[in-house]
């Protein structure tokens, strides 16, 4: 049996882990609970920083602190983050200050809360700034172990991480993790998916039922939009013809376009892009959004089949 | 027909009912904040809204925001009991497709004049609407309903400031005073002080008054209606109690964003006179 965890579990782990660096800083905006980061409130009261719910005074008060020699994480639902988004931009993007920030709940799959919370935009929005490392892990292993590679980054960044369970893949292979470096889970020559956050696992079940097909598929976790891994895109390229991208995000500015963006300077291949067709998604539960926003597995073998025809 | 003290304590009754029957069948949503506030929307909806449940889009229509959208099944029961939407709406509360999502929606819902779920959005958009109003010559009013863990967002200060500067009298605020909010009480997360004193420094008219008690609750609705407060914005600031009604939600913050279980929910019917024990 596959073990399920929530990636925002893994989050609230690395933090206690993190605990033994005295600079370490966590900020909360009300949602500790739901993000996670309420495991190190309780244990270190006095390293956490309640700011109220107010979302854009907590960027700041986080600038201030690295700006000071501290190390803070910040986190709230992703759709909120946005709301600080130019404390992001100016405050801590621009000066480069090593502010973490954490967006837990993204995507369409965060389910029955509806359109109001479900970040389809996030991981779009922090792309486009400069020095800003973003990430978006599939499982809470992955979470966990990027998470606690972030104080030696030295740089902001933004990581989304999901509200509800999906399969763990990675228990046992820490050593395979590492901010930047996209990890090849299955391998296959007639086409490669690459996929971030909850599609990875989505991914794995497109190439299974592919291979029913004979159709023989890569499957990449790129778990680091950015910078993205362009050395990995190459090879697949070169290995397999074709590409599909895959990602619980609007089909605008996320993995898709970070994937196309290497591609048009590189070598150009056949791409295919599953995301959320550029609208707002409303209440549902989390398979059931994959359905509606048509990014599911099903959706994701057809988008392959699609880019092996075009080769 | 003007209704009673007890004919307004049944409409909330009722729609404390139907309250906790969403978020039970649903399994999740927003109790507290919904049992919080239903008292002042029943009186406010039975009493005061002028609105055409037959026609939600009537252009003169006063406007209710429900800046903490979060609490919708509050706002859905009462829109059923005025007949903005059926009882057989309810039951789409969080389903697929349903006109009851998540979060209040004016896309999706009759009689829902704003799309929440982003907290400290409400107050500006009901400057908007007032100011649309006063524009257009109309005695429309517009209605915010704020939580107070919502207040610490500082867009609320922002919309605070500009409507007093621009001395909108149309726009008047309900201040859901529960003590609670996501993670905790508010008194832990982020104290707020004088609260009253805040609003009327801001140049606002201020009323403090029992959330749950009907006759203060008319009181104090006839405050925010009276001429001599429509000089400028005002707001009626309601203690409440945070899952008031139900013994075991009531100052729980674990009841904020948590469903009952289907003993949970059996207790809170035979609390509400619905069943017997
Ligand atoms: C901008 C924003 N930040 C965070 C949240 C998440 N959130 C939903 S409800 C809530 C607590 C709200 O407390 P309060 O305003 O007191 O509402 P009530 O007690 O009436 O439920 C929080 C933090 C949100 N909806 N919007
Ligand atoms: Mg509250």
């Amino acid at each position: 049996m596959t073990r399920m965890a929530a990636t925002r579990d893994g989050y609230g782990q690395a933090l206690l882990d993190l605990a033994g660096n005295e600079k370490v800083v966590v900020l909360e905006a009300d949602l500790g609970k739901s993000t996670k980061s309420l495991h190190f409130r309780k244990a270190y009261p006095d390293r956490t920083i309640s700011c109220g719910i107010g979302e854009q005074n907590m960027l700041l008060v986080g600038a201030g602190m690295a700006a000071s020699g501290y190390i803070p994480f910040a986190s709230t639902f992703a759709i909120f983050t946005e709301r600080a988004f130019e404390q992001m931009r100016n405050g801590v993007a621009r000066p480069n200050l090593a502010v973490h920030l954490c967006g837990s709940h993204g995507g369409t799959h965060t389910g029955t809360d509806g359109s109001s919370a479900q970040s389809i935009e996030d991981l779009a929005i922090f792309r486009t700034l400069p020095n800003v490392v973003v990430m978006h892990p599939c499982d809470d292993v992955s979470t966990r172990v990027l998470t606690m590679q972030l104080p030696a980054l030295g740089s902001p960044s933004y990581m989304r991480t999901a509200r509800n369970k999906t399969p763990v893949l990675y228990d046992g292979r820490e050593d395979e993790i590492q901010i930047g470096k996209g990890i090849v889970l299955k391998e296959g020559n007639d086409v490669a998916i690459v996929a971030c956050g909850v599609l990875v696992s989505e991914s794995l079940k497109a190439a299974e039922s592919l291979k029913s097909e004979g159709i023989h598929a890569t499957v990449v976790d790129m778990h680091t939009l950015k910078p993205i891994d362009g050395e990995l895109i190459d090879t697949i390229v070169t290995q397999c013809g074709a590409l599909v991208t895959a990602e619980d995000h609007n089909v605008i500015g996320g993995l898709g376009s970070a994937v196309a963006e290497h591609l048009v300077a590189n070598t150009l291949a056949p791409l295919e892009m599953v995301g959320v067709p550029d609208r707002f998604g409303e209440s549902g539960q989390a398979d059931e959004m994959l359905e509606v926003m048509q990014i599911s597995a099903h959706y994701i073998a057809l988008a392959a089949k699609k880019a092996i025809s075009r080769k | 027909m003007t209704k009673t003290i007890s004919d307004l304590e049944e409409i909330a009754r009722k729609c404390r009912v139907e309250i906790v029957k969403m978020v039970h069948r649903a399994q999740a949503g927003h109790p507290g904040g919904s049992l919080s506030e239903i008292d002042l929307l029943a009186a406010l909806y039975a009493t005061r809204m002028r609105v055409r449940p037959d026609e939600p889009k009537w252009g003169d229509r006063d406007r209710f925001i429900l800046s903490k959208g979060h609490a919708s099944p509050g706002m859905y029961s009462i829109l059923a009991e005025m007949g903005f939407i059926s009882h057989e709406d309810l039951k789409s509360y969080r389903v697929l497709g349903g006109v009851c999502q998540g979060h209040v929606d004016m896309k999706w819902c009759p009689g829902v004049d704003f799309s929440a779920g982003s907290l400290g959005m409400g107050l500006s958009f009901g400057m908007g609407c007032a100011t649309a109003a006063r524009l257009d010559g109309s005695d429309r009013r517009a209605f915010v309903m704020i939580g107070d863990g919502e207040m610490q967002e500082g867009s609320v200060w922002e919309a605070a400031m500009a409507a007093a500067h621009h001395e909108l009298g149309n726009l008047k605020v309900i201040l859901d005073r529960n003590r609670i909010q996501n993670d905790d009480f508010c008194e832990v997360q982020m104290r707020m002080f004088d609260i009253p004193a805040k609003w009327k420094a801001f140049g606002w008219n201020v009323k403090e008054i029992d959330g749950h008690n009907m006759t203060e609750v008319m009181e104090g609705l006839d405050f925010l209606e009276a001429p001599e407060n429509c000089n400028g914005p005002s707001i009626l600031i309601a203690h409440t109690i945070k899952g008031a009604g139900i013994s075991y939600m009531e100052n729980n913050p674990s009841f904020h964003g948590a469903a009952p279980n289907d003993e949970q929910f059996h207790q809170a019917m035979v609390e509400l006179g619905e069943v017997d024990a």
